[in-house]
């Protein structure tokens, strides 16, 4: 009987460990394109994002709708003929970082993610460095890195080729309210 | 018994191992992300018309469109007139986004030296997940100038036709959009007593996109007969091209309707198809943003 209550420990931890992934549904991601013709900028705030610090997993993902221009025009162009939200909606990253983080210990910590990227129904691994961040009860993660259109078969015609970046940056930036 | 319950309990915490590894921290998140889909359909439209009916786009806030609308002679003018190309007829006009759902505008066109007024209200906005259609409320009050000699100059009220239409749109899909376009036109005065003062007609009208920039409209507005009698006139029917590039819309388009305001296509169309009483022209926009 004793073993059984043990094993029923050993269980429940288990459980609690699969528990452990910290999600958000209010991250942030946005994208920046500076010509010296126009500088184009979108946010997105609603990111759900999940991390989980047993397995050093991790994973965004956000509708292409929720990207919002200051330009309206602009917006319905980047869903209408860039990125074609109606084909499709979600863009996703799934993966995992190297790095040390400890959760107990505010600071910053330097972490490098690598995972796949999926964008216009089109998937490449990439690499790129980041943090994470423990301060008070809150864990930060931000990472900033540039993305090529074209390497996601996102086609700009000639026309605005001068006025659309061959590089995009793109700011991430995700706040969990760590759950003990 | 014990041995046993230690088994199961290590079959089962095995399983919901093995589906904790299969399922990625993805899944955990595609149902909270489509709980968001019900979103506002938008690009129904390229343009602020089909070609010459519009459409229920407008300008967003703080947003202005200027638009260039021109129509050349008939086709059926022959080389002569270079099928038309020597004559031409224009519509400019300013439209501006007091909100992303209202809109005003003004225009002018050469036809009759009329002047117009007219505003956009986007009533209902079609929903993936709910509401089926996008609805726009279009009003337009129209001013003719024109001089004439033959009879004394008329008062403006006398001059004036009110237009009324109802834009009821479906994006289908990506490609295909589909509108309904019920329209009611207001003349203070018409020519003879067995005109009607007030004309009602009604609009189909569509878009077929080719490619992302590019797309085929096609438009027609049946006016019932019986309504205006003292001239022969014609329902609209218009189709054309848009391409689109960056802030402009340029349209290619051929009509039977000489008028580019909404009394005029609706009802005083002069032209006929099958005699190839056909207007070639084309409508350019471009939106300059005011917002800083």
């Amino acid at each position: 009987m004793q073993r059984l209550s043990i094993l029923l420990l050993f269980v429940s931890s288990q459980l609690l460990l699969n528990a452990q992934p910290q999600i958000t549904r209010t991250g942030f991601i946005s994208f920046f394109s500076k010509t010296p013709y126009e500088d184009i900028k979108a946010e997105n705030k609603q990111v759900n994002a999940v991390v989980d610090l047993s397995k050093k997993k991790i994973a965004f993902m956000l509708l292409m709708r929720g990207f919002l221009f200051k330009k309206a025009l602009m917006q319905e162009h980047f869903n209408e003929n860039y990125v074609e939200s109606d084909k499709y909606p979600k863009s996703s990253f799934s993966g995992s970082y190297t790095g040390y983080v400890d959760i107990s210990q505010e600071g910053k910590y330097p972490i490098i993610v690598k995972g796949v990227l999926m964008l216009h129904g089109i998937s490449r691994t990439i690499e790129v460095p980041a943090s994470m961040e423990v301060k008070e009860d809150k864990l930060i993660a931000k990472s900033n890195f540039k993305i090529n259109p074209s390497d996601y078969n996102i086609k700009i015609p000639a026309v605005v080729k001068n006025k659309i970046a061959q590089h995009l940056d793109v700011t991430v930036m995700i706040e969990y309210k760590i759950s003990k | 018994m014990i041995k046993k319950v230690i088994t199961a309990l290590f079959v089962i915490l095995s399983l919901s191992n093995t589906k904790a590894q299969d399922s990625t921290l993805l899944e955990l998140m595609v149902d909270t992300i489509n709980a968001h889909t019900s979103q506002v359909v938008s690009g129904t439209f390229k343009a602020t018309q089909i070609v010459n009916t519009p459409t229920v786009e407008s300008p967003a806030k703080k947003a202005l469109q200027f638009m260039i609308m021109h129509r050349f002679g008939r086709l059926n003018e022959g080389a002569y007139a270079l099928f038309g190309l020597d004559n031409a007829g224009i519509r400019f006009a300013f439209d501006y986004g007091i909100t992303d759902k209202l809109a005003i505008g003004v225009g002018r066109s050469s036809f009759e030296k009329v002047y117009d007024a007219s505003f956009k209200w986007k009533v209902v906005r079609q929903k993936q997940n709910g509401v089926p259609v996008s609805v726009s409320a279009y009003g337009m009050i129209a001013n003719s100038v024109q001089k004439y000699s033959d009879k004394p100059y008329l008062n403006a009220k006398y001059r004036t036709i009110y237009t009324s239409q109802l834009l009821i749109a479906r994006k289908f899909n990506s490609k295909l959009s589909l509108q309904l376009t019920p329209s009611w036109v207001h003349f203070n005065l018409v020519p003879t007593p067995a005109d009607k003062n007030d004309v009602f007609a009604l609009g189909v009208g569509g878009r077929m996109k080719l490619t992302n920039r590019i797309s085929i409209n096609a438009e027609y507005n049946y006016l019932p007969s019986g309504q205006v009698v003292s001239s022969d006139v014609f329902s609209s029917l218009s189709m054309g091209v848009d391409i689109e590039t960056g802030g402009h819309v340029f349209q290619l388009i051929f009509t039977n309707s000489e008028g580019m305001n909404s009394p005029y296509y609706l009802t005083k169309t002069r032209g006929s198809w099958e005699k190839g009483d056909i207007y070639f022209g084309f409508n350019v926009t471009r939106i300059f943003n005011l917002k800083k």
